[in-house]
């Protein structure tokens, strides 16, 4: 059954974002996990159509948040407004509160707005004037960054980098994708027709499911493998932390729930390994190597048994 | 299930396995009974290729009588060695033509396991023990295709020889530690007393030239130190004294516990392992010293308690240069002079005439010597008839001859001038096998030479063959001849070739003769004390036996139960699997998953994306899946991978 599920989604976005197979597919591993995405990429390569296709498909309330230098963490999260008729504070909710939040830019706001939505992000609620208010369930973050541009900006710090599960970027199309693209219909029109793949309940069983993607002991000795060897290697001055190997575990589970598995490979580890691992490592010494060049030693440096 | 119908590949290992069995014991078979068994198996082999149905039970009651009837005639019996193992020939072939069933082919694998041992009632070399291991494989083989599913033949006998080996331990724990009994590991009384060449305790003329024409061996000698040079090699048998103008014969000396000389000189340690020849002596080098439990002679012979009926091996220590008889009894020199009353008068006048021209008794030996030199006698091993009186007519008319013909022309010369003299016979020289650096001493190596007892200097070897064809010492019997017409061909010295293959299948045969027939009870004994466990009675021996046979199969048994792991048992199939296609040239990357692996090798090799894609599939589903794995979905991984062939 979930199969079917993810077929449907997979083809339906692949319809409109081209020739992102893999990167769709990634992002869709990662929401599937529950899990926080950062996409890092020029403008205009179709982050924020990615976002909202996603959100279209999976049915949920979608909500873009521009960030800005001058924003500041109650833009972000809702204000308490003293209400003269009942003559008390009343919370007024922020843009955060929604299934699906775009945040656009996040890097150009200041690093004490970043860490408000973070903070959101990791605890998923909001807590102001001594009370705590739940976000949506699910609740998904999808943040864009430009990585290009670096005047007025503020970088995402290594501690906050790991709150997401993944960071994928996506690229130019390839040529005879931008063809289809440019010859095609105005994408707006199609992203404002675009109805849900997934009927209400649906998403609860496709995380159920990836949950119960079963995980074999030999699995598991591969993955510490790979994080011990991350740790322990001259290689990378920041190892993978314990909640990196849980990222692992729950992307890789999802990336074969998509593949229509009910185990996971190693091959689905070393699939999801760049995305979830490449914001998480960095190289020793000043190597300036690329983070997708960092995963592949890493992956080629850990034997896999049997 | 035990009592299923034979399978096409069954049927055809029985047959094999029957053929394998009885084709070493046609040797010993009369023909008829051999011509009868090829029959019967052809007859079965024709049935299996689905030509003519199986006999019935009349017919086959009727071919049982005929074949013990076929027995009964030839062997006068049915019981005993040679009618037993004729018997169950005849018989195992007849089984297979009512063998269509698994039972009954069991009962055929076992009756060839008992005639693969049959064979070692004949011969005990190592061609039969090679030939017992084939016969072992194969019925092992035949053995596992009637338990288990078919399979193709090469795989077959490999597990069959697997088998083989891994009770390999065991069976050297039993060899080597099975409490032994006096005697050979095979020996049947019959064996030692069949033998007709070798020395004898008489000589006439011809008799020597008849042992060497035998290239058989008689026994070997493996020095610890360099050996002595050939012309000092002189191996001691009998000693003739006693002649009657044509037969030499001993004379009867008591037996001493220790030898009545002195050794002296260089001494030489050796290891001599004497081929059974069903007499007491052990043709000792000149002269060994004292050892214990053997006997000496007053002619200085070294002697075996028993007859020698079985191969035997003993360490002894020789002197050459020891000085023997300086104090010889007036009796024995009296018997060393006698001659027949009448006979031979050429030879007792040249006595006489040398005694005449020597200025002293010491110095006849040496002028006999030049004269024999000088009157051109020939060495042959063919020697001419001789006339009336032996020595007159070789020294005086046909002047030519083999060894001992030399030394009775010498030793009557001397005794005719007066000077005591002997025959004395044994081997001469010996050929050095270049592989294992022992001397072997064959039949043709048979030697008679002469002492002559002089005062002051004792009994003094004399060897006139030596003086008139020195070749014979230094070259052996082959050199010495002028062709090698008439040498055994396996002493002829031309053909290189031949005599390293000789050389080496000997080196072989000893090694196997010490080792395996050889292992007696005193053998055990020094490679146990040699382990350090120092002396052992039955009951130590029994328990050490017990308790290295439980290591073993403690051993064995941990090893098995290691491999039944299913997880390894995954790991095998599949690492089994890389190798093969990294012998194709395909091997997995260390940090290659099984589906990444798979796909490439199915883009390199098309041919086999199939099978390959069914064995990473069943492999990820095993290792990856949730278990329990099917024991089935293993089975058929593993039989996947073991039929999968990247070539």
């Amino acid at each position: 059954m979930p199969i079917h599920l993810c077929n449907r989604l997979l083809d339906a976005a692949g319809e409109i974002i081209l020739g992102k197979d893999r990167a769709l597919r990634l992002a869709f591993a990662c929401l599937l996990a529950r899990g926080h995405l950062l996409l890092e990429d020029r403008p205009g390569v179709g982050k924020t159509t990615l976002a909202h296709v996603l959100a279209r498909l999976l049915g949920l309330e979608f909500q873009r948040i521009q960030f800005t230098s001058d924003m500041l963490p109650a833009d972000i999260l809702g204000v308490s407004i003293f209400n003269q008729h009942d003559t008390a504070f009343r919370f007024h909710p922020g843009p955060v509160f929604c299934q699906l939040v775009l945040a656009d830019e996040i890097n150009r706001a200041t690093p004490k707005t970043q860490s408000a939505l973070l903070e959101a992000m990791e605890e998923r609620q909001i807590s102001a004037e001594g009370r705590t208010w739940p976000l949506p369930t699910p609740f998904f973050v999808i943040a864009t960054q430009n990585p290009a541009d670096q005047i007025g900006t503020f970088p995402l710090p290594e501690s906050q980098l790991d709150r997401f599960l993944m960071r994928i970027a996506l690229g130019y199309p390839d040529r005879a994708a931008e063809r289809l693209l440019l010859a095609g219909e105005d994408r707006r029109e199609v992203l404002a027709s675009l109805r849900p793949a997934l009927a209400p309940g649906e998403l609860d069983t496709l995380f159920a499911a990836a949950r119960q993607v079963h995980v074999a002991p030999r699995l598991l000795d591969y993955i510490q493998d790979l994080l011990a060897h991350s740790r322990e290697s001259a290689g990378f001055s920041l190892g993978l932390s314990p909640r990196a190997g849980l990222a692992l575990i729950a992307a890789a589970r999802a990336w074969a729930l998509l593949a229509g598995r009910e185990h996971v490979l190693p091959e689905d580890v070393q699939a999801v390994l760049p995305a979830v691992a490449g914001h998480r490592l960095r190289a020793a010494g000043d190597a300036p190597a690329s983070p997708e060049a960092l995963v592949r030693s890493l992956i080629e440096a850990v034997p896999l048994r049997g | 299930m035990p009592d299923t119908p034979l399978r096409p590949d069954q049927c055809d290992w029985l047959i094999a396995v029957a053929v394998l069995t009885l084709l070493p014991h046609a040797s010993h078979l009369p023909a008829g009974l051999s011509g009868i068994c090829v029959l019967l198996l052809i007859w079965r082999g024709a049935i299996a290729r689905g030509k003519g149905s199986m006999p019935g039970r009349w017919t086959l009651l009727a071919l049982a009588v005929v074949l013990i009837g076929f027995v009964a005639l030839e062997f006068r019996q049915v019981f005993g060695k040679e009618p037993g193992i004729a018997l169950l020939a005849g018989l195992m072939s007849l089984k297979l033509l009512e063998t269509n069933r698994v039972r009954d082919g069991r009962a055929v694998v076992l009756l060839s396991f008992f005639m693969q041992l049959g064979q070692f009632l004949y011969r005990q070399d190592m061609l039969i023990a090679a030939l017992a291991l084939s016969g072992s494989v194969a019925s092992i083989a035949a053995l596992s295709a009637l338990q288990g599913a078919a399979l193709d033949v090469g795989r077959r006998i490999r597990q069959a020889a697997l088998l083989v080996l891994q009770g390999v331990p065991l069976m050297l724990v039993l060899f080597v530690l099975f409490p032994r009994v006096q005697g050979p590991l095979w020996g049947l009384p019959a064996d030692a007393y069949n033998r007709s060449s070798g020395l004898s305790d008489t000589m006439a003329p011809g008799d020597m030239a008849r042992v060497s024409q035998s290239a058989e061996i008689a026994f070997r000698a493996s020095f610890e130190a360099p050996p002595p040079p050939s012309a000092e090699r002189y191996w001691r048998g009998p000693v003739l004294t006693r002649f009657d103008g044509h037969v030499w014969r001993q004379i009867r000396t008591p037996l001493r516990e220790m030898p009545a000389y002195q050794t002296q000189g260089t001494a030489y340690a050796y290891t001599l392992t004497l081929e059974p020849h069903n007499q007491r002596w052990l043709l000792a080098l000149d002269f060994p010293a004292a050892a214990a439990g053997l006997r000496y002679t007053n002619d200085f012979q070294l002697l075996a308690r028993e007859a020698v009926t079985a191969r035997q091996r003993m360490n002894l220590v020789s002197y050459p240069a020891t000085p023997v008889g300086l104090d010889e009894s007036p009796l024995q020199l009296r018997l060393a002079l006698a001659l027949p009353p009448s006979g031979n008068p050429r030879t007792r006048a040249l006595g006489e005439a040398l005694k005449a021209r020597a200025a002293n008794p010491a110095a006849i030996p040496e002028l006999a010597i030049a004269h024999f030199r000088q009157s051109g006698l020939a060495y042959t091993l063919e020697p001419p008839a001789l006339g009336q009186d032996d020595v007159d007519s070789f020294l005086f008319d046909i002047r030519q001859g083999f060894c001992e013909h030399f030394a009775a022309a010498f030793v009557v010369t001397l005794r005719a001038a007066g000077v005591p003299a002997r025959v004395v016979t044994g081997y001469q020289g010996g050929e050095l096998n270049p592989i294992d650096g022992s001397f072997v001493i064959r039949q043709s190596d048979a030697h008679a030479w002469a002492e002559a007892w002089l005062p002051g200097r004792g009994w003094v070897r004399f060897d006139p063959t030596a003086a008139s064809a020195p070749r014979r010492i230094d070259g052996g019997l082959a050199g010495a001849l002028p062709d090698s017409v008439g040498v055994p061909l396996l002493v002829r010295t031309d053909l290189a070739w031949l005599r390293a293959v000789r050389d080496r299948v000997d080196a072989l045969n000893n090694s196997w003769n010490q080792w395996v027939l050889g292992y007696n009870p005193a053998r055990q004994q020094e490679l146990l004390s040699s382990l350090g466990l120092g002396k052992n009675g039955l009951a130590e021996l029994t328990a050490l036996m017990a308790a290295a046979s439980a290591v073993v199969m403690g051993g064995l048994m941990a090893w098995a139960l290691r491999r039944r792991s299913t997880d390894d048992a995954i790991d095998r199939a599949w690492q089994l699997f890389c190798k093969r296609m990294a012998a194709a040239g395909l091997a997995r990357l260390s940090w290659e998953g099984p589906v990444d692996f798979g796909r490439r090798i199915s883009l390199a090799r098309p041919d086999l994306a199939l099978q390959v894609e069914a064995i990473v599939n069943d492999y990820t589903r095993l290792r990856y899946a949730p278990p329990p794995g099917d024991d089935a979905q293993l089975k058929r991984f593993q039989d996947s991978i073991k039929n999968f062939h990247a070539r």
